[in-house]
């Protein structure tokens, strides 16, 4: 692109976004709409579960301890491979096919 | 030791709650008995947002009490001074009533663990947390009051009971004391002691605030009551009890209601704030 | 007298707990529980020392699950959770501002072999991370677009704009827009196969994201890189030569992301 097209586009998009309204809707400060995150990393000085086991169990989280019995909703989105060629996939699925049967 | 002269406002004698953003408008529409807000300090300490805006306009109408949760004075490092930075900053633009912080530790090195974990009361543990209560005060230029904790477990290595412990810090640094009863009914079950006499040894004339608040229940490995700090649910009858109990000592006090977990619609968290307000109505003045 | 609830007079040497033991057990459930920790009885006890650890892990995996709720919604509660507590006693926070926990999170899952066939987790933790990071950035005083505008071209080209502190910018090759709205939103669309930059605005207290193409996230970049209007399209165009500034010049406006100018002159 030469300079002076280059020129006009920007001078262009600039007349083109003044037109533009900014958000002045202030939102009140009470109200929010922005899905918990408010809520999230919330600092507090309250005690957990008492004595469950959530803090003394160990965790085996190699291969099939990830069971589709709870599973989300990776396995409703299914990406093939990437533009860049990277064969991975975005199923929770495909990895416990893969799992050596219990 | 701290100069009196520098001792900032108080907080009215009468029911606060602890500030949930759920609540903003309900409390600024309907606030009933509750006269204050006690907000967890390092909630505030982002660089701006909501957070703060909401702040701006609660302290028109309510003075605010600032609780820090992450201040690590009973810790054995020495404190964080970038967190004592953001907590002068903190309370350089808010000018809150008051400032408290936990007789217990949740830094590590560089870790944080995100909840009051306690500690030995011993000789040298006292003038560590002195040394630490000094520092904080010195550097916010006001008086601190310090938290008695809800415990779970014992050291064998204490030397000082938790009462002479507290009255001891009190002597030596000039702090105040916010007095949580929950708490005392939770330690006092847990460690096999009666909650009255705990009172009875505890230097109630420091107090500047006081907490209720719910507990779970629980047990230990033998099958002894084990009662958790939940602060989940309605307080309990018997810590209503501690606090008519306590509030016969103190005389009218800023008494805080402290719900955390599964936290209730405002109807339900002002009926306990209601509760506080009874209790104090029976407290003779002066 | 103070009430006679502890010590009880115990015999011989008494065993000093050292914080360091204490945090090296309460991560790490293998440990046994530290010496001289004792119940009212002057017994040991792990129940007791379980109140801790419980505390504190569930504490954390709480925080996580707020702060990442797209990747809780991807993987389920189960699996999140098992995530979540491996996380936790790996990089437990750094901070005590718990509103800054999982920042480690998204490097964690890039090298998290049990996860890995699940590419786009570690964007979506970027994302969801972005969004915390706006809701909390300082306040900003909006541009008066009319300062822009009223440039003569030249200037106008070598013009570098400053950009709000709650704008974020996430770079990746997912479509992380598309999957975070169809795990935020009712009726989203299923994620296209496009790979899907996403800019994070916050126009006064809410924080919103928005999908990018590449060039247009090669603009942000290069502004927030310092680069003059000029450059930032040059790097566009660079990577779409039919790049067309003017929708995102649009959306930056009307969301508030930009705050001031300097001109070559200032």
């Amino acid at each position: 692109m030469s300079k002076t097209m280059k020129s006009v586009a920007i001078v262009g998009a600039v007349a083109a976004a003044m037109t533009a309204h900014s958000a002045t809707t202030a939102e009140a400060a009470g109200k929010e709409k922005c899905y918990g995150i408010s809520l999230a990393g919330e600092n507090d000085c309250a005690a957990g579960p008492g004595t469950t086991c959530a803090g003394t169990s160990t965790v085996d989280y190699q291969g099939n301890a990830w069971t589709l019995v709870d599973a989300g909703t990776c396995a409703e989105i299914d990406l093939p491979a990437m533009a860049d060629g990277t064969p991975r996939t975005g199923s929770l699925e495909e990895l416990n096919r893969d799992l050596p049967s219990a | 030791m701290l100069d009196a002269t520098l001792t900032p406002p108080r907080l009215p004698a009468a029911p606060g709650v602890g500030y949930k953003a759920q609540h903003f408008a309900d409390l600024r529409a309907a606030p009933g008995p509750v006269k204050w807000l006690e907000i967890h300090a390092e909630n505030y300490m982002g660089d701006g947002g909501r957070p703060h805006a909401q702040l701006r306009a609660l302290r028109e109408d309510f003075a605010i009490s600032v609780h820090g949760v992450g201040l690590s004075i009973g810790g054995e490092g020495r404190l964080d001074p970038d967190h004592l930075a953001r907590l002068k900053a903190l309370v350089g633009w808010l000018e809150p009533a008051s400032f408290s912080e936990h007789l217990a530790w949740s830094t590590h090195g560089a870790e944080f663990l995100d909840d009051l974990l306690p500690l030995p009361y011993t000789d040298a543990t006292l003038i560590r947390v002195a040394d630490h209560i000094d520092e904080v005060q010195d550097v916010l230029g006001r008086r601190m009051l310090l938290e008695n904790p809800s415990s779970y477990l014992a050291f064998a290595e204490s030397t000082w009971s938790e009462t002479d412990f507290l009255a001891e810090l009190v002597r030596r640094t000039g702090c105040g004391l916010l007095l949580d009863v929950n708490n005392v009914f939770i330690s006092a079950t847990n460690l096999d002691y009666t909650p009255q006499s705990y009172l009875d040894a505890y230097p109630l004339t420091a107090v500047g605030e006081i907490h209720v608040g719910g507990h779970d229940e629980d047990e230990d490995d033998h099958g002894a009551p084990l009662l958790i700090d939940s602060h989940g649910r309605e307080a309990a009858e018997p810590v209503w009890a501690l606090l008519d109990h306590a509030l016969a000592g103190t005389g009218p006090a800023p008494v805080l209601v402290e719900w955390d977990n599964d936290v209730p619609d405002w109807p339900t968290l002002r009926a306990e704030a209601d509760r506080a307000a009874s209790a104090l109505a029976a407290v003779p003045a002066g | 007298m103070p009430p006679a609830h502890w010590p009880p007079s115990l015999p011989g040497d008494v065993m000093t707990t050292t914080q360091a033991d204490f945090r090296a057990a309460l991560l790490d459930p293998e440990r046994a529980v530290p010496d001289g920790l004792t119940d009212p009885a002057g017994q040991p006890t792990k129940r007791r020392f379980a109140v801790y650890r419980n505390n504190v892990t569930v504490a954390l995996i709480d925080a996580l699950r707020t702060g990442f709720p797209v990747l809780c919604k991807l993987l389920g509660d189960q699996n999140f959770d098992q995530l979540a507590r491996v996380f936790a006693r790996a990089h437990p926070p750094t901070s005590p501002l718990m509103m800054h926990y999982g920042a480690a999170l998204p490097a964690f899952l890039d090298g998290f072999e049990p996860l890995a066939r699940i590419g786009y987790l570690p964007d979506i933790a970027r994302l969801e991370l972005a969004l915390r990071h706006a809701y909390h950035a300082a306040d900003s005083t909006p541009l008066d677009a009319a300062r822009l505008g009223a440039l003569p071209p030249e200037v106008l080209m070598q013009t570098r704009l400053h950009l709000s502190p709650a704008v974020q910018l996430v770079h990746s090759r997912w479509p992380i827009h598309d999957i975070w709205c169809y795990n935020t939103r009712a009726g989203a669309q299923k994620p296209r196969s496009i790979a899907q930059p996403v800019l994070v605005t916050r126009a006064k207290f809410d924080p919103e994201p928005h999908a990018l193409t590449p060039a247009q996230a090669a603009w942000i970049q290069a502004i927030i890189d310092g680069a003059t209007l000029e450059n930032a399209v040059d790097a566009a165009t660079a990577i779409d030569a039919n790049f067309d500034l003017g929708p995102l010049l649009t959306l930056l406006i009307q969301h508030n992301a930009l705050t001031d100018i300097t001109t070559p002159k200032d």
